[in-house]
């Protein structure tokens, strides 16, 4: 169980330090400091041991939070709860930055005594932590006895994350799915790795208590109607296309028996945002860019590259946010590029080329060209080429995935299905996409 | 903020060059500082770079602080692109930059072209900053190093005294191989010319220093070591300092060159001594007269006996004094660096006069002095004191004074604070005993022991131990102490201690008996160590009859103490107490059948440990079979051991290294004669570390016919089955690749399965030194690796190797060898080791043969003939004709010839085909010049001659060797048959 929790600063001061356990002594603070933060070599594992004791650190732009345990915990768990840890700040505050967090270090304190108990996580949803930590403190007028009762019949009650007597005008809902594509490829255009890791998003403002029915193009229950309905419906079944899915989680308010037996996601929905599954695929990946290097050496003093990327979706789809990075050698002293779309720099700094393309359509082609001047150094290693990288932005889903239906059923207030106006939209992003070059 | 960290940079690359400087010149002296010819406006002129330089200091994080850095160097290449012209300036800028990034932590590949080029700028800072970048950042093997030496070369001609210090500082900061050679003789040149600034000169004899501690066989030694003397008298004190390091360790090399020193340096010293304190100035560091200085002559003095000369001697003792006087002077200020600076120089003082240890007065002065210290407040001055005794001690005339302070010694020994200090107490005290302060010491030392320091229990223990034997008058006391050891610091005690005391009570009738009753009280304790187990059960088994009568210590009550420690103990020890018994089952008939008992049971006749086992059933067999007679022979009481060195003295040798003590003990060894009669081991014997000895051991258990009952690895009966070293049979001396090393240095002599053996080996007149790298080929370790070289004319010293060498990896040994005499046998190296159980020897030829000794002479053709004549006589000459195995290049033989070690000389005999080489060989006594002529026969028949001296041995060599170059040209092989005639002629001279 988590012994302690601290975060730093890039210099490695503490902001907040909030200890849970005996074992975890003061100089706990001190030791991920001198071994992590200010090592000479940057550590790269998130998780360090050191004396006995695991530090297990995510790092949000210049902040580290580092939670300390010296007993052997669940590290899976434990990251699990820092990365929900971000989002409950991002959720109240905003950005994770030193200024902030030192702005709310008494709601920090506050949050982490409610979603932390002797180590062990509690309710971290921000739906109903807003209920009861608010950043206003005091309310202006004290809160019945009533609120406070239904705040403790909520919080220790078998739907923890939804209170009752939610009213809305309009009942709407949100769905986003959100893709991360992950790509390594070889200079001759051979997948060596490829993977996407999705979302999805939901936004839900429902009066009551509705139960909800989610419904995507799993291969598993595609192909368990196709059985069932062969004869009437084997035409249209066989038209969709499905997806197979290697392994997803759940939100906590999703009912786990009723997706073990059936395969079927219900759930009451948590009011406001939350993300209701996470999943992976493997197979039959769209990837929706194709980039195709040239790399030539001319003599010692000179590297000449040029970059084809080929958008391979439909026309009608717009990408947006290109920006490829081109890795240049340690030793450049001058770059001249030239390109056709787009706008292409040489950042030192970064050593990089970087071009940036707004938009791109479907089905299109462009490409760079750089002449790169190399000093001739007396280091004898030959430079290691790392692959080139990309980024984008495409308003499909690149697993495929599409969603079927989202119904709600409330029986008590008189409300149906159709009533609820619901907004579906894809997002496909690039994770790490590269290609050796 | 911005102001704090510019100058912080600055300071910092400012102390980094000085400190360098200073670090590797061991120049702790203030002139290092105060007369540093830098000066920080001209070093960083620009405010740009400053302003520059703080930006990078104040840079976020560490990503920050990468970017910010890319771009830099990205800039700075881009500057440095071949098509531009950069001026002075912006050169130095951007070089210093680089530097700045390097000492940031980044690795920098380029720019050092650029900054070869700053070294011919005629601008100080620039210069500066070139050098700076180059003692930082070019590595000794980089293909600069030409450009640079040659731009340090125009420097050190320049008579710019700045830019000459500039180069002598570059050089000894990188001090790299190829700058000694480049520099090596023309920096003695400057140190000694006699137009030389005095900077300059003080930078030349420190640079001079730094080549020789890193490379010593580059300094040629000449003409100019005797001006380097003078220097002594230089006016400038600097110089005298810079000077007297130097010859410190010239002097250390060879004595007798700087042998006129040690007036000069008594003359300044003197000087310094006697003069006020603010006669030298700058060189007055708070109240005490140049103290660096006044320690570094003092130092130097110590390299020599105590001068002949009466008055020079005269005049160093009333130093010396003078020294000792403005010891017990108040001090001139309060500031603990005048302490400190003061005491440096009495301490160095001391040290001089325990090292010529001939003036009782100065040496009871000097002891009376450090009784002072010893309660002193400061910790560093108490430490410092103790340890100087410990040197006092050792000498007869201040031994007595010495003795003196044991009160305070021992109080130390109780009440330091610091464990460092509480060491050279015990040591001081271990140097102090003799007979009449032995018993109190050994008191003193055994009630401290229960309390002392884990770290140095161990030694503590040894000490005792060797006192207690030392010094004993009565041997119930020493029984006594060294029981008491037992008992109160059992795990330390080792093998080696309680070894010793078996040995003196078995070769002593007289304590016996007491011995056996004393261990039995001992044992009765309820929980006592494993160590005294062992005593008890060896003095019980060979002496418990002497006890047996009283009533109390019966026979069977003997046994059931022995026999209810069994159950606690070790295997080994187990092994004993079985002996034991069986000496029982012959001392006392009446305990046979509870013996038997013990023996048959489960637990000992099928015990899982083989030795265990095998003793039970042997022992229990012996006793039904045998009748008492074969008993009483068989299991007879053991015989006196061989007197020879104490094995605890060897082990506290070991221990120490080539420490104090060990060489104390020696020279007080050589001084007193027998201190203590009968009792006081003089090495006679090599030290041996086991109880028995195992050769001894054999030998007399062999006499006596019994199976040696005691020690469990050499019993004969238990020979077989133990896994005793299986006896290597005496390897025969290999030889296969020593005729390949008669002409080259370097290779591999050796090769089999697990090791293999390199050489290298270089040669200088009689002087050579061998690196031997031995080769682990194996994955696992080898143990107790050992290497000896055998050998009589050759004088060699030999770096000790380490025992162990892991799986894979490579050991290195070196050889210095010093040829006496001409020589015939080749030096044998055998080297032993223990592979996965198996002991493995392996005895080689070493490669080292007359002929390394050559010095190559070149002459002319009618030198040549003219002394080919002269040596007509037919011992003078060596004639062998023989068949070349195969055909003979040219190339080959002449390079073969060379490698002989002679000089090969060509177009001097008028037959071209003839090869002619001429050489000296240079032993310690003689010189031997030799003439050799190799005649190529083409028709099938040759001759070879050698002309020589009476020197047989010599004849004889190069007799062989001659044989070996035609060995070595079967190398190159073709199968043809030529026939050549060689002729060797040389003269013998004494110290031509």
């Amino acid at each position: 169980m988590i012994g302690g929790l601290f975060i730093y600063n890039h210099k490695g001061e503490v902001l907040i330090s909030r200890v849970y356990r005996d074992d975890i002594g003061r100089n706990a603070v001190d030791a991920f400091r001198v071994n992590v933060i200010h090592a000479r070599q940057q550590v790269r594992s998130p998780v360090t041991n050191i004396a006995r004791t695991s530090f297990f650190h995510v790092k949000r732009s210049n902040i580290w939070l580092a939670a300390v345990t010296k007993q052997n915990v669940n590290a899976a768990m434990v990251f699990e709860f820092l990365y929900k840890m971000c989002d409950v700040m991002t959720a109240y505050f905003g950005k994770i930055s030193e200024e902030n967090i030192k702005n709310n270090f008494v709601l920090i304190y506050e949050l982490l005594d409610e979603i932390l108990d002797f180590g062990y996580p509690q309710n971290s949803e921000t739906g109903a932590l807003k209920t009861f930590i608010t950043q206003q403190g005091i309310k202006s007028q004290p809160q019945t006895k009533e609120e406070q009762s239904q705040i403790t019949s909520q919080v220790t009650g078998q739907i923890g994350w939804r209170r009752e007597g939610i009213k809305y005008r309009r009942n709407e809902l949100f769905l986003d799915v959100l893709e991360s594509v992950n790509l390594l490829m070889s200079p001759q255009g051979q997948v060596l790795s490829a993977h996407v890791s999705g979302r999805v998003v939901m936004k839900s403002y429902l009066s009551g208590m509705p139960e909800c029915k989610f419904g995507m193009n799993d291969k598993i229950v595609i192909d368990k109607q196709g059985k069932a309905g062969a004869s009437d419906e084997a035409g249209k079944s066989s038209g969709k296309q499905s997806i197979a899915i290697d392994d997803c989680t759940f939100h906590q308010c999703v009912r786990l028996s009723k997706f073990d037996s059936e395969r079927s996601i219900s759930f009451i929905p948590p009011d406001g945002e939350y993300e209701l599954m996470r999943y992976r695929t493997t197979k039959d990946i769209i990837l929706p860019f194709r980039v195709i290097p040239l790399v030539r050496e001319v003599g010692r003093t000179k590297l000449e590259v040029k970059v084809v990327i080929k958008s391979n979706f439909k026309p009608s789809l717009l990408a947006q946010k290109i920006e490829v990075r081109i890795p240049t050698p340690l030793n450049t002293s001058g770059v001249q590029v030239i390109c056709m779309k787009g706008k292409a720099k040489y950042k030192a700094s970064e050593n990089a080329i970087v071009w940036k393309i707004k938009r791109m359509a479907g089905m299109k082609e462009s490409q760079i060209s750089a002449e790169i001047e190399l000093l001739p150094t007396n280091d004898k290693k030959k430079w290691a080429r790392p692959p080139i990288s990309m980024n984008f932005e495409v308003p499909f889903a690149p697993s495929g995935l599409k969603v079927r239906y989202l119904k709600v059923f409330e029986s008590k207030l008189n409300y149906s299905d159709h009533d609820v106006i619901k907004w579906v939209r894809y997002i496909g992003r690039s994770g790490i996409y590269e290609t050796r070059c | 903020m911005l102001n704090m960290t510019v100058i912080y940079f600055i300071s910092y690359l400012y102390l980094r060059t000085s400190l360098k400087l200073m670090f590797a010149f061991c120049l702790h002296s203030d002139e290092g500082l105060s007369k540093h010819p830098v000066s920080l406006e001209t070093l960083y002129p620009s405010i740009k770079i400053k302003v520059y330089f703080a930006l990078f200091i104040s840079g976020k994080s560490k990503e920050a602080e990468i970017k910010r850095i890319n771009k830099e160097l990205a800039n700075i290449r881009s500057k440095f692109k071949g098509d531009k012209a950069l001026d002075g300036y912006s050169k130095k800028k951007y070089v210093c930059k680089l530097l700045f990034i390097f000492l940031l932590g980044h690795d920098i590949d380029f720019g050092h072209m650029e900054a070869v080029n700053l070294l011919s700028s005629n601008k100080y800072t620039e210069k500066q900053i070139g050098y700076l970048f180059i003692s930082v950042l070019v590595n000794s093997n980089s293909d600069l190093i030409r450009l640079i030496n040659n731009a340090i070369k125009n420097d050190l001609s320049s008579r710019n005294p700045t830019f000459m210090n500039l180069a002598l500082h570059c050089i000894a900061n990188v001090g790299s191989r190829e700058m000694a050679e480049a520099f090596a003789a023309e920096v003695p040149r400057i140190l000694v010319a006699g137009d030389t600034m005095d900077s300059v000169k003080q930078s030349a004899a420190l640079c001079l220093l730094r080549l020789n501690r890193t490379s010593p066989d580059l300094i040629p030694m000449g003409e100019w070591t005797s001006r380097v003397v003078h220097l002594l008298n230089d006016q400038h004190l600097g110089v005298v300092t810079a000077a007297t390091s130097l010859i410190i360790t010239l002097a250390q090399k060879n004595p007798d060159d700087f042998k006129t020193s040690v007036s000069l340096a008594v003359a300044r010293l003197s000087r310094i001594v006697t003069s006020a304190s603010t006669d030298l100035q700058d060189y007055t560091y708070y109240f005490v007269a140049a103290p660096w200085l006044s320690v570094k002559l003092l130092r130097l003095l110590q390299c020599y006996p105590p001068p002949e000369d009466a008055a020079i001697r005269g005049r160093l003792t009333e130093c010396l004094e003078t020294i000792l006087n403005k010891a017990q002077e108040p001090p001139k200020s309060k500031k603990v660096q005048h302490s400190n600076a003061k005491n440096a120089v009495l301490f160095e003082a001391i040290s001089l006069i325990i090292h010529h240890d001939s003036e009782p007065t100065l040496l009871v002065r000097a002891c009376n002095q450090l009784g002072q210290f010893l309660q002193h407040r400061e910790t560093n001055l108490r430490y410092l004191a103790l340890e100087s005794m410990c040197m006092l001690a050792s000498s007869e005339f201040s031994h007595e004074a010495v003795k003196t302070h044991i009160e305070t010694v021992i109080n130390a020994l109780k009440t330091e604070r610091d464990v460092s200090v509480r060491q050279r107490a015990v040591d001081l005290l271990y140097a102090m005993c003799d007979r009449s302060n032995a018993k109190q010491i050994v008191a003193e030392m055994l009630s401290y022991l229960e309390t002392a320091d884990y770290s140095i229990r161990e030694e503590i223990v040894l000490k005792v131990a060797i006192l207690a034997e030392k010094y004993a008058v009565d041997y119930t006391w020493y029984v006594d102490t060294i029981l008491n050891l037992i008992r109160i610091a059992g795990d330390y005690v080792s093998e080696e201690v309680w070894y010793r005391v078996i040995q003196i009570v078995i070769n002593r009738d007289d304590v016996q008996g007491y011995a056996a009753k004393t261990v039995f009280e001992a044992l009765q304790a309820p929980a006592c160590h494993e160590n005294l187990v062992k005593v008890g059960g060896y003095i019980l088994g060979e002496f418990g009859n002497l006890i047996a009568g009283d009533p109390r210590s019966s026979p069977l009550i003997q046994f059931n103490l022995l026999h209810s420690k069994f159950h606690l103990c070790s295997v080994p020890t187990r092994a004993l107490l079985l002996s034991a018994y069986v000496k029982f089952i012959n001392l006392f008939p009446e305990v046979k059948g509870t013996i038997q008992e013990v023996l048959r049971a489960d637990s000992q006749l099928r015990n899982a440990d083989v030795e265990l086992q095998q003793r039970a059933v042997e022992y229990l067999r012996l006793s039904c079979i045998a009748s008492t007679d074969i008993l009483a022979t068989v299991l007879e009481e053991m015989p006196p051991f061989p007197e020879r060195e104490s094995s605890i003295l060897a082990k506290l040798k070991k221990k120490k290294g080539s420490g104090t003590v060990s060489d104390m003990e020696d020279s007080r060894k050589e001084r007193s004669t027998n201190v203590n009669g009968s009792n006081d081991h003089i090495v006679t014997t090599s030290p041996s570390s086991d109880l028995l000895g195992l050769g001894h051991t054999q030998a007399a258990a062999l006499n006596s016919a019994s199976p040696p009952v005691t020690s469990n690895a050499a019993s004969l009966l238990v020979d077989v089955f133990t896994e005793s070293l299986p006896v290597v049979p005496p390897t025969s001396i290999i030889e296969e690749n020593f005729s390949r090393f008669v002409c080259k240095n370097n290779g591999v002599l050796y090769e089999n399965q697990l090791l293999q053996i390199g050489l290298k080996s270089e040669f200088r007149q009689n002087l050579g030194r061998m690196y031997v790298f031995y080769g682990n080929k194996t994955t696992t370790q080898f143990l107790n690796f050992s290497a000896s070289l055998v050998c009589q004319d050759l004088n060699i010293h030999t770096t000790p190797a380490d025992p162990v060498v892991d799986g894979g990896a490579q050991l290195q040994q070196v050889f210095n060898i010093e040829c006496l005499l001409d020589f015939v046998e080749a030096p044998v190296l055998s080297v032993h080791f223990r592979y996965g159980g198996s002991m493995q020897n392996i005895s080689i030829r070493l490669p080292i043969t007359l002929n390394k000794f050559f010095q190559p002479t070149e002459m002319t053709s009618q030198e040549f003939f003219q002394r080919w004549k002269q040596l007509g006589a037919p011992q003078q000459e060596v004639q062998k004709i023989f068949k070349a195995k195969h055909s003979m290049d040219t190339e080959v033989t002449k390079a073969k010839i060379i490698g002989f070690g002679t000089a090969l000389l060509d177009g001097v005999d008028p037959n071209p085909s003839n090869f002619v080489g001429a050489g000296v060989i240079h032993t310690k006594t003689i010189q031997v010049g030799c003439l050799l002529r190799l005649e190529p026969n083409t028709q099938a028949q040759a001759s070879c001659s050698v002309k020589r001296t009476h020197i047989h041995a010599a004849l004889y060599t190069l007799m062989t060797i001659n044989c070996n170059i035609d060995y070595c040209s079967t190398d190159i092989s073709k199968g043809k048959i030529k026939i050549f005639k060689c002729i060797f002629k040389s003269q013998h001279s004494q110290n031509k």
